[in-house]
């Protein structure tokens, strides 16, 4: 069915401006003739996801300049984490990307469990990866919705968050809330798992996969959703490694590159899953990895749900964790660790650590040093968003204005995370 | 050289920066830049949030019987640090450290020619914690506005208490 024009597929050579390889400049001929409008897109844009500022120079309908403006929604978190105890500043990182917002917690409280060696329970391992991948369809859904609503197709965007809902709803069921759960801790989880989530999720399961065939029905054969992504937004191997790309974006540049299945993390090289490679390095092809994301996202949950292990969910280390709150009538000790956790903090040991996960926008790692007190020295996080807005000039290349729009929402940026 | 937390941090001198990063990307095969990330070490090893004084051969407060006071953190050779943390995209990934050391003002020469993607990270790194960072081609403030003073980032900016700015005032 070849409902779209057949567009020139994947480019030869670097896009990559120069030489300052954010900034498209419009070339001189064009700026001495006098015609070029420069616009400003944003930063209070319906399809800029948050506000995000493009300084766009048109020549017609054409885009033959961009310059991007980030940092309208900076609200310092890393220096905020410095001022708190590493068992407090974990509430932080959950605000900075609020799509994925497991994943943060997770990068965090990752980085925090690297410093102070300590081992976590396999329960709190798969549980993690569970809620993770669940978090992961839930970007996606709210990804796919708000981009099919900027081109044109409105009732994705009601679909998807119908599906989103229940996503939500099951976070609410572990953590008491439906984002920002702050359900990790270092050692592993705030509490155990409800038992009836595990019917509760695995109805959703079940229905999932049906979903996203919806969604399919919905968009892949439709003429408009075809010819405004395909072809579009070009990105090729090299210079997505060039310019840091991460993620979807990466993958359907044709680069077989996931952390979970390079670097294993959690219980990620215990459960089966493939990761989707395209090749188009196109918006559609960015479509098509998600959509296909999402399918492995469920087979891991469904994988999670069937394997999860019994045992405890958090590690027993008093210096660390939290003692059982009914302990706390019965122990001076466990009172006496209750209080300093609270008031001081637990201590890390002195050092600096990288830690990278696989998050639904791509390699989400966190640099955290710390100097052997309670308070975190240094956080650091390297945001997807941040990098994959530095592919916007290379990307929108020969784009058309309704293009860039396209283009802009496929690299799945989320101003929060960008800016931090 | 170093190891730690099964991390590799490899130190080179700020004017050797360039040429082992292009080492390390055409010889060694790290091709991708994850992250720039500078670290500002003023007040290192003083007093905690606890106000205890430390001790270099001091307790570690997270082990049991153990006495004394805690033990006082290795000092940094500079003020700040600027870690690049690069990896191999191939079927046996490898992650690396590399670090260099300035001082308030000292010059870092900028690695865009070598990592496109280095360009935002650097101009982070200028903004939020004043890294003079050399031969960059827009080293312009990127987070905070154009006209805004300090690096907040900095152990001595303050935390709180910024102006409220008005649009009236000019």
């Amino acid at each position: 069915m070849a409902l779209a024009p057949e567009r020139p597929r994947i480019y030869e050579g670097s896009r990559i401006p120069s030489p300052i390889p954010t900034v498209l400049e419009a070339p001189q001929y064009l700026r001495d003739t006098d015609d070029i409008l420069t616009v400003n897109f944003g930063p209070n844009h319906p399809s800029t996801h948050g506000v995000l500022r493009l300084v766009v120079d048109l020549d017609g309908e054409a885009v033959v300049g961009v310059r991007a403006v980030i940092g309208y929604l900076h609200t310092g978190f890393e220096k905020s984490m410095e001022q708190k105890s590493w068992w407090k500043a974990i509430t932080y990182p959950a605000r900075v990307d609020y799509v994925s917002f497991q994943y943060n917690e997770l990068v965090f409280v990752l980085a925090i469990e690297k410093l102070l060696e300590i081992e976590v329970p396999p329960r709190a391992t798969w549980m993690r990866m569970l809620l993770c991948e669940l978090n992961r369809i839930h970007s996606h859904l709210v990804w796919l919705g708000t981009a099919g609503l900027e081109l044109g197709a409105i009732s994705m965007f009601w679909y998807c968050f119908r599906e989103r809902d229940r996503i939500l709803d099951l976070f609410e069921m572990v953590g008491g809330t439906r984002m920002h759960t702050r359900y990790f801790q270092a050692g592993g989880l705030a509490e155990d798992v409800p038992p009836g989530f595990w019917d509760e999720c695995a109805k959703f399961v079940e229905i999932m996969p049906k979903a996203i065939d919806d969604y399919e029905a919905l968009v892949d054969r439709s003429e408009i959703w075809l010819e405004r992504t395909k072809g579009l937004g070009l990105l090729s191997r090299e210079d997505a490694i060039a310019l840091g790309q991460s993620g979807p974006v990466l993958r359907a540049s044709g680069v077989q590159w996931d952390l979970r299945r390079a670097e294993p993390y959690l219980a990620y090289d215990q459960v089966d899953f493939r990761v989707p490679v395209y090749h188009g390095g196109d918006v559609y092809d960015r479509y098509r990895v998600r959509m296909e994301e999402m399918r492995e996202s469920v087979r891991i949950i469904d994988q999670a749900l069937r394997r999860m292990p019994d045992g405890p969910w958090i590690a027993d280390d008093r210096k660390v964790v939290l003692p059982p709150r009914e302990e706390l009538h019965t122990s001076m000790e466990s009172l006496i660790h209750h209080f300093k956790i609270v008031t001081e903090g637990y201590r890390v040991p002195e050092g600096e650590v990288y830690v990278a996960v696989e998050s639904a926008r791509g390699e989400l790692g966190c640099y955290a040093v710390s100097d052997g007190g309670p308070r975190p020295w240094r956080v650091k996080f390297r945001a997807p968003s941040f990098v994959a807005l530095e592919a916007t000039a290379t990307a929108v290349t020969d784009a058309l204005v309704a293009d860039m729009i396209a283009v802009l929402g496929s690299l799945d940026t989320v101003m929060g995370e960008c800016d931090r | 050289m170093k190891e730690a937390h099964g991390e590799t941090t490899l130190v080179v001198d700020p004017a050797r920066l360039v040429e082992a990063a292009l080492h390390l990307r055409d010889e060694v095969g790290f091709d991708f830049l994850s992250d720039i990330s500078a670290t500002d070490y003023l007040g290192w090893g003083g007093k905690g949030v606890s106000g205890y004084i430390g001790t270099p051969g001091g307790r570690d407060l997270n082990r049991p019987s153990t006495s004394g006071l805690q033990k006082l953190p290795d000092p940094k050779p500079k003020r700040f640090s600027v870690s690049y943390h690069l990896l191999a995209i191939r079927s046996d990934p490898a992650r690396v450290r590399l670090q260099v050391w300035v001082d308030d003002g000292e010059p870092v020469p900028s690695v865009v020619s070598v990592w496109p993607t280095a360009d935002w990270h650097e101009r982070e790194a200028y903004d939020l914690m004043g890294i003079a960072v050399d031969g960059h081609p827009n080293l312009t403030r990127i987070l905070m506005d154009d006209d805004w003073e300090g690096h907040p980032l900095r152990k001595d900016y303050p935390i709180g208490g910024e102006p409220v700015r008005f649009s009236g005032d000019e």
